[in-house]
């Protein structure tokens, strides 16, 4: 039986009436509504949770991170910072929580480079669709990776010993403040996804920006014990507020302004790189 | 109103004129055949009418619309099959249909339904199931055509439609594309085939190097380089300046000598006067290796046409017979299971040595 060679049937179930171009120019509309932008971009996140759970190897960096960084900078740095590894845990948790969403927000930007390189994309620019569905899509369904990475902190963090004292709502807060701040801050990623020639180049620009804003942070080590000027730059860096934040929300309980703070810079990001992914999108026609 | 009216189109990559000036009318429920060997500029053509490239100069509209003006309107009206198959490889093909017929504002139900409708016309039924990376090339055609009928565009763009598909699956390909134009609409397509246009099409233009070198019926376009062309071989010795004589006695017409030594190409107006010409040989005592008639290649339409081959390889009078298989691009060496065909479908009829 082999399909291939079935002969396509020449007889329609339904003959439906000829195509009719003036009537086809009449209904051309000139431009997307809101609610039919809603349902392209949830169908565009349909097609990225599929392609999600058919290639589960990409959350190989997802899972593995949370678990082996939150490991070895626990029992590495524990005892020179905090003076022991459990009451390092407190201050580094929260300190991986935002090191790996941030690092998701990068596989974020990749991905959708390597994705519009292929034939499909070149569908979906023919298509009488929003421009925004096909960037906003996928990070619908990126939410998910945010929260697999954020939660797997968490839990590994419990194993070594970790009691935060926000219990269970702050853990969660925590959690919900870092997907949406990982979320905002993936636009940002997504705008080089839209620039770049390759995703390597992604990759290569993304782990030029990253790496400075999460070691020259608070995350790991109490930004007290840095020189005055990079003192100064902790505190403006928009990882220090997130992770500030995720700590008085998961070790507290308290929502402090830091949690402003992170939002804020969230909107920002969005405000600004939204439109310029759309824009460099729409370019690249 | 004509379904594409498109005036002095530019298209610049860097230095390179890519397209050149071009000036194309199709008129509603043809189809229009754009021939050109590659990078003559018919993808580049059809991509700027199908709003994926920008046009540097001039203007184009889609039953009236314009496309640089309303890009979200032709879109609309316009099914577009690419040269590479323009469908998601991790989706089956059923879900690939229902993506599509979502994005373009059918409900659930209804794209449920246009994707069955359609893989069942397309007879991809029982691959309904399957993720396309395990499609064979045929079949991603299919669906990828499939595809771009969802919402019953007017105007249909196909970029080489049966480029590297066997003969089998290059007739089928055939029929659907006539049925579409039964059903109302019309169709653009380009190709590196000119029997692909003779069979298809009702027009066709001729591109070259960017710019549009002849447009017309293919019956007009034929008959400027004759409905099929004698190849000679002629034996070691022989006189060939006595062989020519003879045919240009006998056709009217005088042969083209190949890079082949030995060789000649007569264009004949009627296939039968190949008998003619063999007789009058032999009453001459011209004694002949190998005798041909195949339809004229894209390559003899270049050469009547514009006085020089195809850009991308040697004269490749005879298919199959080019001196590199590798760099064979030209005309009807273009993919390696066409090759193969290329007796059966041209009906070249060679007696061996």
């Amino acid at each position: 039986m082999s399909t291939v060679l079935a002969e396509p049937s020449l007889v329609r179930p339904k003959p439906a009436p000829p195509v009719d171009p003036a009537a086809a120019v009449a209904r051309a509309k000139s431009r997307v509504g809101l609610r039919e932008t809603v349902t392209q971009t949830l169908a565009m996140a349909w097609r990225a949770l599929k392609k999600m759970r058919r290639n589960p190897e990409q959350f190989f960096d997802v899972a593995f991170q949370p678990l082996l960084f939150t490991a070895m900078f626990a029992y590495v740095f524990g005892g020179a910072i905090s003076g022991d590894v459990h009451s390092y845990l407190p201050l580094l948790i929260p300190g991986i929580v935002a090191q790996t969403v941030l690092t998701t927000c990068m596989a974020t930007g990749t991905q959708l480079r390597e994705d519009m390189d292929k034939g499909v994309f070149d569908r979906f620019r023919s298509l009488p669709m929003s421009r925004v569905a096909p960037l906003a899509g996928p990070m619908v369904a990126d939410l998910v990776r945010y929260l697999i990475a954020a939660t797997l902190t968490y839990a590994m963090g419990l194993i070594l010993g970790y009691r935060p004292g926000g219990g269970v709502l702050g853990v969660l807060g925590a959690i919900v403040l870092a997907v949406i701040t990982g979320w905002s801050i993936a636009w940002a990623f997504t705008w080089i996804g839209t620039i770049a020639r390759s995703a390597r180049s992604v990759q290569g620009i993304s782990m030029m920006i990253l790496f400075p804003l999460t070691f020259l942070s608070n995350a790991f080590v109490p930004a007290k014990t840095l020189p005055g000027w990079l003192e100064t730059f902790t505190k403006v860096n928009p990882v220090s507020h997130l992770v500030s934040a995720t700590r008085d929300l998961a070790n507290n309980g308290v929502l402090t302004a830091q949690v402003g703070w992170t939002l804020l810079t969230g909107l920002v990001v969005i405000v600004i790189f939204l439109p310029l992914s759309v824009l460099t999108y729409r370019r690249s026609l | 109103m004509p379904a594409v009216q498109a005036s002095g189109l530019v298209k610049k990559f860097g230095e390179l004129r890519a397209v050149d000036q071009i000036d194309l009318e199709v008129r509603t429920g043809e189809v229009f055949g754009v021939l050109g060997p590659n990078g003559a500029g018919k993808t580049t053509t059809l991509k700027m009418l199908a709003t994926l490239l920008s046009i540097d100069s001039g203007r184009a509209e889609i039953f009236g619309v314009d496309v640089a003006a309303e890009p979200h309107r032709v879109r609309q009206l316009i099914g577009v099959t690419g040269q590479y198959a323009s469908v998601d490889e991790d989706l089956t093909g059923a879900e690939n249909l229902w993506l599509f017929g979502r994005i373009q504002g059918l409900s659930s139900k209804a794209a449920r339904a246009t994707a069955s409708r359609l893989l069942e016309q397309f007879g991809l039924t029982e691959a309904a199931e399957r993720r396309i990376s395990e499609f064979s090339g045929g079949m991603r055609r299919r669906l990828d055509l499939a595809a771009s009928l969802i919402n019953r565009p007017p105007l249909i763009f196909l970029d080489e439609p049966t480029t590297g598909l066997d003969p089998r699956t290059r007739g089928q390909m055939w029929n659907t594309i006539r049925e579409l134009v039964d059903d109302g609409c019309t169709v653009l397509l380009t190709t590196q085939y000119l029997d692909e246009a003779d069979q298809l099409a009702d027009r066709v233009c001729v591109i070259d190097q960017g710019r549009k070198v002849a447009e017309g019926t293919p019956d007009a376009l034929k008959s400027q380089v004759g409905d099929s062309t004698l190849q000679l071989e002629l034996a070691p010795g022989a006189d060939q300046a006595l062989a020519r004589a003879v045919i240009v006695r006998v056709l009217g017409e005088e042969p083209v000598a190949t890079p082949e030594s030995g060789r000649l190409n007569v264009a004949l107006a009627v296939a039968d006067r190949a008998a003619d010409v063999l007789i009058a040989l032999r009453e001459a005592a011209v004694s002949i290796v190998s005798v041909s008639v195949a339809k004229p290649t894209l390559d003899e339409v270049f050469f009547a046409l514009t006085g020089h081959g195809t850009a991308d390889g040697p004269a490749a009078t005879v298919p199959g017979q080019s001196t590199s298989s590798l760099d064979g691009t030209s005309g009807l060496d273009g993919s390696a299971s066409f090759d193969g065909s290329a007796s059966f479908d041209d009906s070249a009829t060679e007696v061996a040595r």
